[in-house]
């Protein structure tokens, strides 16, 4: 297939379609209304079907009874439409039943704003409803990233047999960019058939029931057991990472994700030219997050710089990985406000004259 | 003369005793369902949704596929499936808390697209498995853990009929409302599920058999006494009968002010 201009929020619609998805649930909410927009025309055309539900909370559940009978299903959101989500998603985690679920993250809390944010972050990435469970969150920075991350995930739900989030934002959504859809796509990871699928009990099998509740702590602790080693496999195979500059001698490693990496990176050339030395690393996968990988970049640095939209969700995770080993220092807008290149510049600029000045910042 | 079998477990029920209390009608209702499901021969392409609620285990006692649904939630869930799979024969056995009160948007949304399942929504005007507390459609003064004094309609409002609520949706419907508290009771409630899973069969159009249910242990009654409370209580507030075919269509609009003049 031919390269091809499209929207985000199109790329990625486009992409479940891509990936054998023929089952739609959404709801609308700014900034993410072009992909159920988008998934109305196309899901006809293609055989598939589409359904505006009544609320988030109906849409996902939607998703729940359909992943049920082993279809391929997908949902997208934003933010406050997110959390009305979790129910299901939880469900979903406990019941072992793949899904794709996309945030296009705008500002809160509450109602928020509609403008860009990474604020969801913590949502997204330590579970987000209730209960111990994890999704597999990824994070793409360009609209082409946005549509391969989205057909991975297909595949990744399907292997894990839990949900996988794809975080966005609404510059992801709304950004027009070259995308290409590859023709001999091979899923990521060998796909067993579906025998847990609710299909119909002809008695040839066990009979399928798709179900959360455990009364018996005992078997309950066991269940719970049999999830984390699903989340520790994942942890052990599914780290994906991106690093930039980090083959040259630098002095300062910045951490950032999704488009503000983007503009990072805009910035980091702009320094490198003047003989900053200026390293990038980019967690795509921020479940599982990239410690091992972020702290070895990190001891190479005399310093750690984290980018965010938010008020410092994902340097948490960041502070984890160095350990007190090397200053973080973190800069972030929320409220919809982004973080230009000349202010992630300066923010990268200040903290290499206050180390020279030999001021630590924790 | 050769010997008949002419009474055994229908084969859609699983050989698994049910928890339910003494003298509750649950039992007798999943029995009818598995017979309706037998006679129908859709057992081998049925998918059963089980609620929050006392019926929450339903999935052990059917010998059915079966998702459990969160609570409220289950004519989403069986939207899903039937979507997904709009071969398989999909239905939800719902509480009157479920589906009355946490649940209420997805049941009429559900009605309202015509989604081509089947709600088999079971009212025993209260939260049994949570300990008697007040439903939607506990009866005026009836005592619940929650309204300890009975409960007082100007505040908790009226007790909400749902299957006349639900028959004033435009979209095509079979909406029934059926009682068990004695045998012929149960043999009109039996017709009307088997309409309503045939009007699934057939791809008509949405079906929901409301069946009015007795609940000795959280009503604080015998329940020999349960039934006739149910009879002289409930019935005539929640009437049995059909509320709405497919061919009923809209109901006619009622003249008001100058337009009754004429």
């Amino acid at each position: 297939m031919a390269k091809k201009l499209m929207k985000g929020s199109e790329a990625i619609g486009e992409a479940a379609i891509q990936a054998g998805c023929r089952l739609f649930f959404g709801y609308p909410i700014t900034p993410q209304n072009e992909i159920p927009e988008y998934m109305s025309h196309r899901m006809p055309q293609v055989g598939g079907t589409f359904v505006q539900a009544e609320s988030e909370v109906a849409a996902s559940n939607m998703l729940y009874g359909a992943a049920g009978t082993g279809e391929r299903v997908f949902t997208s959101s934003s933010s406050p439409g997110i959390s009305l989500m979790q129910e299901a998603i939880s469900y979903m985690a406990g019941s072992e039943l793949p899904a794709v679920i996309v945030n296009i993250v705008r500002g809160g809390p509450g109602l928020g704003g509609i403008l860009p944010s990474q604020g969801d972050y913590f949502q997204a990435t330590k579970g987000g409803g209730h209960g111990d469970y994890r999704l597999l969150v990824l994070a793409p920075w360009s609209v082409q990233e946005a549509a391969d991350l989205t057909q991975d995930a297909f595949d990744l739900a399907d292997y894990y047999r839990n949900p996988v989030m794809v975080l966005g934002d609404g510059l992801i959504g709304q950004m027009m960019e070259p995308v290409e859809f590859g023709t001999e796509r091979k899923p990521v990871r060998e796909l067993a058939p579906k025998t847990w699928a609710a299909t119909g009990w002809k008695g040839d099998r066990p009979r399928a029931i798709i179900n959360s509740l455990f009364l018996d702590p005992e078997v309950l602790e066991r269940h719970n057991r049999k999830l984390k080693a699903k989340y520790d496999a994942m942890e052990r195979d599914e780290v994906r990472v991106a690093t930039y500059g980090t083959d040259q001698p630098y002095d300062l490693l910045v951490v950032a994700f999704g488009t503000v990496a983007r503009v990072a990176s805009t910035a980091m050339e702009e320094l490198v030219e003047e003989g900053v030395r200026v390293a990038l690393i980019r967690p795509i996968s921020l479940y599982p997050f990239p410690y091992h990988q972020v702290r070895k970049a990190a001891e190479k640095a005399k310093a750690v710089l984290v980018l965010e939209l938010s008020c410092g969700q994902m340097v948490e995770d960041v502070r984890m990985a160095v350990a007190e080993k090397r200053p973080v220092r973190f800069y972030g807008r929320q409220g919809g406000m982004l973080i230009t290149p000349d202010e992630a510049a300066a923010e990268m600029r200040a903290v290499l004259a206050l180390r020279k000045r030999g001021v630590h910042h924790g | 003369m050769a010997e008949a079998l002419v009474f055994s477990r229908p084969a859609a029920l699983a050989p698994t005793p049910t928890t339910y209390c003494p003298g509750c009608t649950h039992g007798i209702i999943h029995r009818l369902v598995a017979e309706v499901i037998d006679e129908l021969g859709i057992a081998e392409r049925t998918v059963g949704i089980a609620p929050v609620g006392c019926a929450v285990f339903a999935y052990n006692f059917f010998s059915l596929d079966f998702q459990e649904a969160s609570h409220g939630r289950a004519p989403a869930v069986a939207t899903g499936i039937k979507r997904a799979r709009p071969d398989l024969i999909v239905f939800t056995y719902q509480g009157d808390g479920d589906l009355a009160s946490i649940g209420m948007a997805e049941i009429i949304h559900c009605a309202n697209r015509g989604e081509k399942v089947t709600v088999v929504f079971v009212n025993n005007a209260i939260y049994g498995m949570t300990g008697g507390q007040m439903a939607p459609t506990t009866m005026p003064g009836q005592i619940a853990t929650t309204c300890p004094l009975g409960r007082d309609v100007s505040l908790a409002g009226y007790p909400i009929r749902m299957v006349e609520l639900l028959s004033t949706l435009r979209t095509p419907a079979f909406i029934a409302r059926a009682a068990v508290h004695t045998p012929l009771r149960a043999i009109g409630a039996k017709e009307m599920l088997r309409q309503a899973f045939q009007y699934q069969k057939e791809g008509t159009c949405f079906s929901l058999v409301e069946i009015l249910s007795t609940c000795p242990t959280n009503w604080g009654v015998p329940p020999a006494e349960a039934c006739d409370w149910l009879e002289h209580n409930m019935v005539p507030y929640y009437p049995v009968g059909i509320f709405k075919t497919p061919a009923t269509g809209d109901r006619a609009p009622r003249p008001y002010g100058a337009e009754r003049e004429r």
